[in-house]
């Protein structure tokens, strides 16, 4: 008789039970003591501008993936990890979206003069 | 009947409502990635524009870092409870489920009030969406998240409905599996915009 295998976490599947309720408390735990580890570094400004702006980042990168593993149990999909390879394709995605945008607008802040700034206000206001 | 079917025949039927399920929780989770393109675009607007304030004031002046620390872990517990709602479901016990998913509701709604408090006050305090570039860019982030929280939480009390009338059939597992995902999706979202608007902004 062939067996019956889950193949994503599920409600409808009653397997391993206690496994995920340890995932669920671990995840927990993890979450407030990095939101909270972020949240004192800020409040205390612990380092500089620069390593706090590093730190919290890396706090945040960090929750992602505890998040992505305790509560919506990416690390055991079972091959072929489709649900995996959908969300690199969406952080490739998202990287270039946000990082493109931020790259482009300091580059057209940079490059643009104050009198350049000046005689394209009075173009566009001029209406000629 | 559906002792004449051969055993066979009774497996590979099971298996293929199994797949079917699969298949719902696989076509939601790619909604949730192209839901997470949305934010990203929202994120990348909020960069670029959080430095032009217009002369108002900026992040540092108008934001209460405990206060968005109250709303990060009323969010958080909140996500929490709804995945030992789904544990409940596994064990198909359906008073559990209406109590762990009652919890969540109940957090997912303070948090909802505390996040409208704070419109509020910017609001009133003369700092709406009108006063700068910074300011539209936040009340869009912020209030894009808050609009799907609303949607989850009227989602969240469809299914409990669902589920006092008709019990924990397989469609009500389905569907309290697909919500689980959409809130545990929202509390990530939430942990981004607390490190970069709130945390960031007070950098």
């Amino acid at each position: 008789m062939k067996d019956i295998q889950p193949r994503v976490v599920y409600a409808g599947h009653k397997d391993d039970h206690n496994y995920t309720l340890r995932s669920y408390i671990t995840g927990f735990i993890l979450s407030i003591t990095l939101t909270l580890t972020a949240f004192l570094l800020v409040d205390g400004h612990v380092f500089a501008r620069r390593f706090l702006i590093a730190g919290v980042a890396a706090l945040a990168l960090t929750q992602f993936i505890v998040q992505m593993l305790f509560f919506l149990h990416l690390g055991r999909e079972s091959k072929p990890r489709w649900k995996l390879l959908v969300m690199c394709f969406m952080i490739l995605i998202v990287l270039i979206l946000v990082f493109g945008s931020i790259w482009i607008m300091y580059n057209l802040n940079y490059r643009m003069t104050p009198q350049q700034i000046n005689a394209y206000m009075q173009n566009q206001s001029g209406g000629i | 009947m559906s002792e004449v079917l051969p055993i066979a025949e009774k497996i590979s039927r099971r298996e293929e409502k199994l797949e079917s399920d699969d298949r719902a929780v696989f076509g939601f989770w790619i909604y949730i990635m192209t839901d997470c393109v949305l934010f990203a675009s929202l994120f990348a607007v909020y960069a670029v524009l959080h430095n032009n304030t217009f002369g108002g004031p900026a992040g540092k002046q108008l934001f209460s870092l405990p206060y968005a620390l109250g709303e990060t872990f009323i969010l958080l517990t909140s996500s929490f409870t709804c995945g030992l709602a789904v544990l409940a479901a596994q064990r198909r016990n359906k008073n559990q489920v209406l109590f762990w998913f009652g919890l969540t509701f109940l957090l997912g709604l303070s948090f909802l009030g505390m996040e409208i408090h704070e419109f509020r006050d910017l609001v009133l305090s003369g700092n709406s969406w009108r006063r700068s570039g910074f300011l539209s860019a936040f009340f869009t982030l912020v209030g894009t998240h808050g609009l799907h929280i609303t949607i989850g939480l009227l989602w969240m009390g469809v299914v409990m409905m669902q589920i006092v009338k008709r019990g924990l059939s397989r469609g009500n597992i389905r569907r309290l599996t697909l919500l689980s995902l959409f809130w545990h999706f929202l509390d990530i979202v939430w942990i981004f915009i607390f490190s970069i608007v709130y945390l960031l902004g007070a950098v």
